[in-house]
């Protein structure tokens, strides 16, 4: 069967990297949707440009990934929403940043202009005036004794804010509708122009909560393009940090969800375990949440001969008291009762949305980055990737606990293997256009990130959270469950506002 | 679970002890804070955390304020629901211009007296996102702000000293 990169018929860009970049027609990009919708291929983002859009996707079965452009004549395209959903919400979000129009796209409610900004199509041909504030149109629903409970964009916990519709009949979800947005910094738009030094903070608090994860898929997509290679020290000093950073968020998250689920004790001793890791971050990376120490060509600081013992240490505590409360877990029926057969997302829609992370995997879709990329350091480590089938809130939980124990035995590797030597490349200006394609797998799933540069500073940045392929799917979870069971599926799917909003 | 338990009962308190209040945060509280406020709420309040854009860094260290090691309720402060049951709006980010009038109507249901602290680099004058289309700037452009407290995010430690300091003005 001939790959993905051997079907695609258009014009090969020069200088894209580490996967090539055809520019097509309208037909071509026409056939890349259909490849899409017909599962053969999976998306793995949209964005826009100036007078054009660029698709990034997948082919999973030959470890391929391509990105197709199309240009906009008259600032038009054909949507690719209108034969592959999981698009839409990415169109409708292009549409308001760059005010290209997807011809066919089933729904043309704007996405992340609220209609509170001073301009619109920030990203394309601005137009310094407000966009109109009609009231939004939530979708109907039809039936009898149906009531909705408006819920945000300011939320009952300590959470990012965004707004949820939800339809229901008595306690039951009959439908439920995301408004999304509200959070939306501009980022893109503040990253054009901007040395790397800043463009890659910009990149780590696109999701504070995944900053390594993001600085480091900006970091490969920037060495790819300027062709620049990382030490070896430097590449398993950003393993180790992206592994705590999963442990750390993993801990945090199965407390949390157990929380909702009204069971204390959990959350209480997962917060021990989450602060435990945050300090032992700080400790060797000078920072809880190891902001800034990933940077293009390496890292920013070494660690300290001690943290290897800091590192072990907590390791230590977390085999010691982790399995003790996995065994909690799996024997209260009380709270088993709660995530059992709660909140299911059916392996179809998973795999048609190409959900990455614990949504993705308790729900069949074996994707995970390290291991289908393999990229460095993951190709030399031993590690296995835990997928369910089950697809329910107890099955994302086992996922996190599953991946806990990987995560375990990836730092182990990491240390006992750390190199020597140097941990920092300088990434020189290059003078021609460079654009590079880069990836890494955050707790929460594949952050993908695509850059264009120009001697030597971001012209063009687009940062993908896994989030985009998420949320829309934890609307097709919820329905059919109780109300009061929200929070609990909520929780287990824990997408990224501000990640997806920007 | 009994193990569980039992292993807490027998082991030394994870909590640590309070930090020293901060001489700063009190010169910048000083004419803020009413005796007479303070004598109607005691020495308890209640605090409603508001993310009006935030890259969800600072949330995570104010939820670390409720674990085991800082145990935010010891001191009689308390994470509420509804700013209807607040005395004090905890408020994130650099304020985007999506979130304003969310900002505001949750600043014009929370009853007085009230307070608010801004938490982090963003929330004092929008950090690296001012300049944005899209974000307004710090949250004192939208909302009157009692207390800064710094950090990219502050650490837990830095926010309770905050919250104490406030406590005790």
């Amino acid at each position: 069967m001939p790959g993905l990169i051997d079907t695609i018929e258009g014009t090969k860009i020069a200088g894209h990297r580490p996967w090539p970049r055809f520019v097509v027609t309208e037909n071509g990009w026409r056939f890349a949707a259909s490849q899409l919708s017909a599962g053969y291929w999976t998306l793995l983002g949209l964005w826009g440009d100036a007078g054009a859009v660029h698709m990034a996707v997948l082919d999973a079965s030959m470890r391929e990934i391509a990105v197709v452009t199309v240009p906009c004549r008259d600032g038009r395209f054909p949507s690719v929403g209108a034969l592959h959903p999981p698009a839409i919400r990415l169109e409708r979000a292009l549409r308001d940043l760059y005010g290209l129009e997807p011809v066919g796209l089933p729904d043309t409610r704007p996405w992340l202009d609220l209609g509170f900004w001073t301009v619109q199509h920030p990203l394309g041909e601005r137009r310094d005036a407000p966009s109109s504030r009609a009231p939004y149109a939530f979708l109907p629903t039809a039936g009898e004794s149906l009531h909705q409970i408006p819920v945000g964009p300011v939320h009952a916990g300590i959470i990012e804010p965004g707004h949820f519709r939800f339809t229901a009949n008595g306690e039951t979800v009959v439908r439920l509708e995301q408004r999304l947005g509200y959070v939306h910094k501009g980022i893109e738009a503040l990253m054009e122009g901007s040395s790397l030094d800043t463009a890659v903070r910009f990149a780590g608090r696109t999701s504070g909560d995944s900053t390594v994860a993001y600085a480091l898929a900006f970091a490969h997509a920037v060495e790819a393009a300027v062709d620049v290679g990382v030490p070896p020290r430097a590449i398993y000093l950003r393993a180790l940090m992206a592994e705590l950073e999963r442990l750390a968020n993993h801990f945090g998250d199965i407390g949390a969800i157990c929380n909702d689920a009204s069971f204390s004790l959990m959350h209480a001793q997962c917060g021990i375990l989450r602060e435990k890791t945050l300090r032992a971050a700080a400790s060797c990376f000078g920072h809880r949440l190891m902001m800034d120490v990933v940077v293009p060509g390496g890292v920013a600081r070494d660690l300290a001969p001690s943290c290897a013992a800091t590192v072990a240490a907590l390791l230590e505590d977390v085999r010691r008291l982790f399995p003790q409360l996995v065994e909690l877990y799996d024997n209260t029926a009380s709270l088993q009762d709660r995530t059992a057969t709660t909140g299911v997302l059916r392996g179809e829609l998973a795999r048609q949305f190409g959900a990455g992370g614990y949504v993705g995997r308790a729900s069949g879709r074996a994707f995970d980055s390290r291991k289908m990329l393999g990229y460095p350091p993951y190709d030399r480590l031993d590690f296995e990737v835990p997928v369910l089938e089950a697809g329910d809130v107890n099955a994302r939980v086992w996922v996190r606990v599953r991946e806990v124990e990987q995560s375990l035995r990836l730092i182990d590797q990491l240390l006992r293997h750390l190199p020597a030597g140097a941990i920092r490349t300088a990434v020189d200006p290059v003078a021609e256009l460079r654009e590079g394609l880069g990836m890494a797998e955050a707790f929460r799933g594949d952050v993908l990130v695509w850059v264009r540069l120009e001697r030597g500073h971001v012209a063009r940045c687009h940062l993908r959270d896994p989030s985009w392929f998420q949320w829309p799917l934890l609307e097709a979870a919820i329905e059919g469950n109780i109300v009061a069971d929200f929070p609990l599926c909520n929780k287990s799917f824990n997408c990224s506002y501000s990640g997806h909003d920007l | 679970m009994r193990r569980i338990f039992f292993e807490s009962l027998m082991r030394r308190p994870l909590t640590e002890a309070a930090p020293a209040r901060d001489q700063e945060m009190f010169a910048e509280l000083g004419a803020s804070v009413e005796r007479a406020a303070r004598r109607r709420l005691g020495r308890s309040l209640s605090i409603r955390e508001v993310d009006a854009g935030s890259c969800n860094g600072c949330e995570l260290e104010i939820h670390a304020l409720n674990n085991a090691f800082y145990d935010l309720e010891r001191f009689g402060l308390h994470f509420v629901a509804s700013p209807r049951h607040a005395d004090v709006l905890l408020v994130t980010g650099p304020v985007t211009r999506n979130m304003r009038e969310a900002l505001e109507r949750t600043y014009n249901a929370t009853p007085d007296p009230k307070w608010v602290v801004a938490v982090g680099d963003c929330a004092v004058d929008g950090g690296i996102f001012s300049g944005s289309y899209a974000v307004v700037g710090g949250v004192s452009g939208v909302v009157p702000v009692d207390l800064h407290i710094r950090g990219c995010p502050p650490q837990p430690t830095q926010l309770l000293k905050g919250l104490l300091t406030l406590l005790e003005a």
